[in-house]
């Protein structure tokens, strides 16, 4: 299979559109008949880095790199960047917005589910030059 | 049990989404933390949660949902129907509470 690419633009505060990025990323798996665990991991943290994006970072992108064997999800912002990352992945742990609480977003469980949903995850974040979060997953069912 | 067959034993009213209507329901899940049902939430459930805006589709549609039921007499905003609409994920109301519904749904399936 050869490997595809696409890049997606996500945008700040945008939430009428917040979600169609990781939409697009799980129809393209299945699509390419990824074995619906692998395809349902993917769609969990691929949705929780866009959304951080729409709710924290500035506009950004969120980027698959899809190969038979491996898939590597990038979503990268252009915000205020993430001032403790260690404090961030603390289950629990938010600097959400009120507004953004009352809409469900904030509990505090996005990074952990990613972490939880990769197989490798880095985050690399300087305060005023943005975030990277990187996702990695294997594919270990090897439907493609 | 299809979802057309839960709107009509529980008397629930379909807002958007109509399309769906013929889906497989596998079980169901209350939130609303929209993390924690992204985390948590089974393939081909019914969703019961008192969210009601937009955001609550993608949730739904990444989480391969039969449908979403929004309860405690929450009407769901224009653009919840428009998304719902568009991704044929169908969205209901229910007036009474989640745990009131899910109990009945529990019951049943």
């Amino acid at each position: 299979m050869p490997s595809i690419q696409k890049t997606f633009h996500v945008t700040k505060n945008d939430f009428i559109h917040a979600g169609e990025a990781s939409i697009h990323v799980k129809n393209l798996l299945k699509s390419l008949n990824y074995v619906p665990d692998l395809v349902r991991r993917v769609a969990i943290c691929g949705y929780e880095a866009e959304m951080n994006l729409v709710m924290h970072g500035g506009d950004g992108e969120l980027s698959v790199d899809v190969n038979a064997d491996r898939i590597i999800v990038d979503v990268i912002d252009h915000g205020q960047g993430i001032a403790d990352v260690e404090l961030a992945m603390q289950e629990g742990y938010s600097t959400a917005k009120d507004e953004y609480r009352e809409m469900g977003f904030g509990a505090g469980m996005g990074l952990p589910n990613i972490k939880k949903n990769s197989d490798e995850m880095v985050i690399t974040s300087e305060q005023g030059n943005g975030t990277h979060v990187k996702m990695v997953f294997f594919n270990k069912g090897l439907n493609v | 049990m299809k979802v057309r067959e839960l709107v009509e034993k529980f008397d629930l009213t379909v807002v958007a989404g109509e399309a769906g209507l013929n889906r497989d329901v596998q079980g169901g899940f209350c939130g609303d933390l929209l993390s924690e049902v992204m985390g948590n939430a089974g393939i081909g459930c019914v969703w019961m949660t008192v969210q009601a805006h937009q955001n609550i589709v993608a949730v739904a549609v990444l989480r391969e949902m039969a449908a979403i039921i929004i309860t405690g007499g929450a009407t769901p905003a224009p653009e919840t129907v428009d998304k719902a609409d568009l991704e044929g994920i169908p969205v209901m109301i229910y007036p009474g509470t989640s745990f009131e519904l899910s109990g009945k749904i529990y019951a049943d399936l």
